[in-house]
């Protein structure tokens, strides 16, 4: 148990150390925006979003390998991806209310099948594992720029205009009445989950992303009176998902996604158990 | 707040038409509704109640005609009507405090949505009117069915709202709140328009100036024409209803 924090202060082991400050300061978005994913029922949504991100990473891979275009990275490819999955979606939800989990559906798997050609004709061996579930070691110090500036933003834009926020996810028709333009803050909410569902592919992959995303919000949920409260237990909670399943990966050698999921359903599964037994007694 | 011109109608509805999907839902509506009146607003489920006060507020656009509010656009009125939607569209696990919810009444005032002091001295006094500022710093979701109604008038009083606008307030209460609830109701008639969607007809006939019988079509009659047939025929059914106000002797019957 001692080994990981020897690994840890290693000089010759970066990526351990860029792994668990990257996750660390991933859990503030991790937390704040699942809270909102959560309270306004939006995780198929946050799903659908994720899995376009493959088409970004694809199309990445081809134009950078297949074409030459050297700056356009995967990363920048899954940004962008991310951003129109929301533009989209908020379009729409504004738009098609009756339909809109089968455009969910369809966006969902389009993403992936446009992911999974790009990456087919794309020459040499690309292995879309790293990015279907994850690798938090593979996290470098440019990602931490990333993380730091996504941190800035979330909270910046959160601490503003939380009131506005809490009253689309709570009574979206009586922000309008109150004058709120509720569709650019839809879309504005759809875009910070983007950037925020990108970060989460690289600690634990598109396939799991919903999960980390929702069960530290909704463990959260049980303990907290209002959504601040909620917001700040969930980035509790998620950075001890992070530590604690970066510890057991590294100690028995096991891969860092999985790890991190499992310690998070288990204790969202334990205190749904314990509370419902506290009601009905 | 501003004035109320006592000539200008607080609401005029001229030949509007709703429909959704094909579907008409509201046709030929004109319906006038003067400062200070009380109406409440009845008629069977799918009738067109909801879409009514929907088109008064401005959430919804009628196919024709016009909706005008405080002589101006439902849009530009926003802010002085104080809206109370049905109970139960609100998910009863959300994460609020009584506090915040009664504040959003005053949302709209500044670009990112913070309270002002002004803000949360009328939202502290709504909440004191509805005699419910003991909880505000308690979960919303912790209240009972009828506190939790107080609570959604409380936020529309904050507004400072000349129209108040409820949408079907006693579904989910019991009798003593309900009671209660009207008790509130009067008091705020003396200074506000008041406009409700009910199911419930027996307390309408106590409280309500004016009632609306909405089903497709729009048609109002003062509270004292309230009869079973009247209620029969805008039901368009067999209804039984027991009237207890009423004694029925043979030479007719006689109200108490």
């Amino acid at each position: 148990m001692t080994d990981f924090f020897q690994a840890l202060a290693d000089p010759n082991l970066p990526f351990l150390r860029y792994a668990l400050i990257s996750g660390l300061l991933a859990s503030i978005p991790f937390g704040i925006i699942g809270s909102f994913v959560v309270v306004r029922r939006i995780s198929y949504i946050a799903g659908a979003i994720s899995h376009c991100v493959l088409a970004g990473v694809g199309l990445g891979l081809y134009l950078q390998q297949a074409v030459g275009i050297a700056w356009f990275t995967p990363f920048i490819g899954a940004i962008l991806a991310a951003l129109l999955a929301a533009v989209i979606l908020t379009v729409v939800s504004l738009h098609a209310k009756q339909r809109e989990d089968s455009v969910i559906g369809a966006l969902w798997a389009a993403g992936m099948a446009i992911g999974l050609l790009f990456i087919a004709k794309t020459p040499g061996y690309n292995d879309p594992m790293s990015y279907l579930f994850g690798n938090i070691l593979l996290i470098g110090k440019s990602d931490l720029y990333f993380i730091s500036i996504l941190d800035i933003v979330v909270v910046t834009v959160v601490t503003i205009f939380y009131n506005k926020f809490l009253a689309l996810c709570f009574d979206e028709e009586y922000a309008r009445l109150r004058g709120l333009n509720t569709g650019l803050l839809y879309l504005a909410l759809l875009c910070l989950t983007a950037l925020t569902v990108v970060l989460l592919v690289r600690v634990v992959g598109i396939v799991m992303v919903i999960a980390l995303l929702t069960l530290p919000a909704a463990i959260a949920g049980n303990f907290a009176r209002n959504l601040w409260q909620m917001m700040l237990l969930a980035i509790v909670f998620c950075a001890l998902f992070v530590f604690s399943g970066l510890w057991l990966s590294y100690s028995y050698d096991l891969p860092s996604g999985p790890v991190i999921i499992m310690i998070a359903t288990a204790l969202y599964l334990l205190v749904v158990g314990v509370l419902r037994k506290i009601r009905d007694h | 707040m501003q004035r109320i011109d006592p000539v200008t109608p607080i609401v005029q509805i001229d030949n509007l038409s709703f429909s959704y999907e094909q579907n008409s839902i509201l046709t030929d509506v004109n319906l006038t509704i003067h400062n200070l009146d009380s109406i409440c607003i009845v008629g069977p489920n799918g009738g067109g109640k909801t879409t009514l006060i929907k088109c008064i507020l401005g959430l919804l656009t009628p196919d024709q005609g016009t909706v005008t509010v405080f002589g101006g656009s439902p849009e530009q009125a926003h802010l002085r009507m104080g809206y109370v939607p049905q109970y139960a569209s609100f998910d009863p696990y959300f994460p609020i405090s009584v506090m915040e919810v009664v504040c959003m009444g005053r949302l709209g005032g500044s670009i990112s949505g913070k309270y002002s002091t002004r803000d949360k001295e009328l939202a502290t006094a709504a909440l004191e009117k509805v005699d419910l500022l003991k909880y505000a710093a308690h979960s919303f979701a912790a209240l009972s069915g009828g506190q939790r109604q107080r609570v959604l008038i409380a936020r529309a009083l904050a507004t400072g709202c000349d129209l108040l606008i409820l949408d079907e307030p006693t579904a989910n209460i019991d009798h003593t709140a309900e009671t209660r609830f009207f008790d509130l109701l009067s008091g705020f008639n003396e200074k506000m328009t008041i406009l409700m969607v009910t199911h419930d007809v027996g307390f309408a006939s106590t409280f309500f100036k004016r009632i609306a019988c909405v089903n497709n079509k729009v048609v109002i009659h003062p509270t004292s024409e309230l009869t079973g047939e009247l209620i029969q025929n805008m039901y368009g059914g067999d209804l039984q209803m027991i009237r207890h106000d009423h004694r029925c002797g043979e030479g007719g019957h006689s109200h108490d």
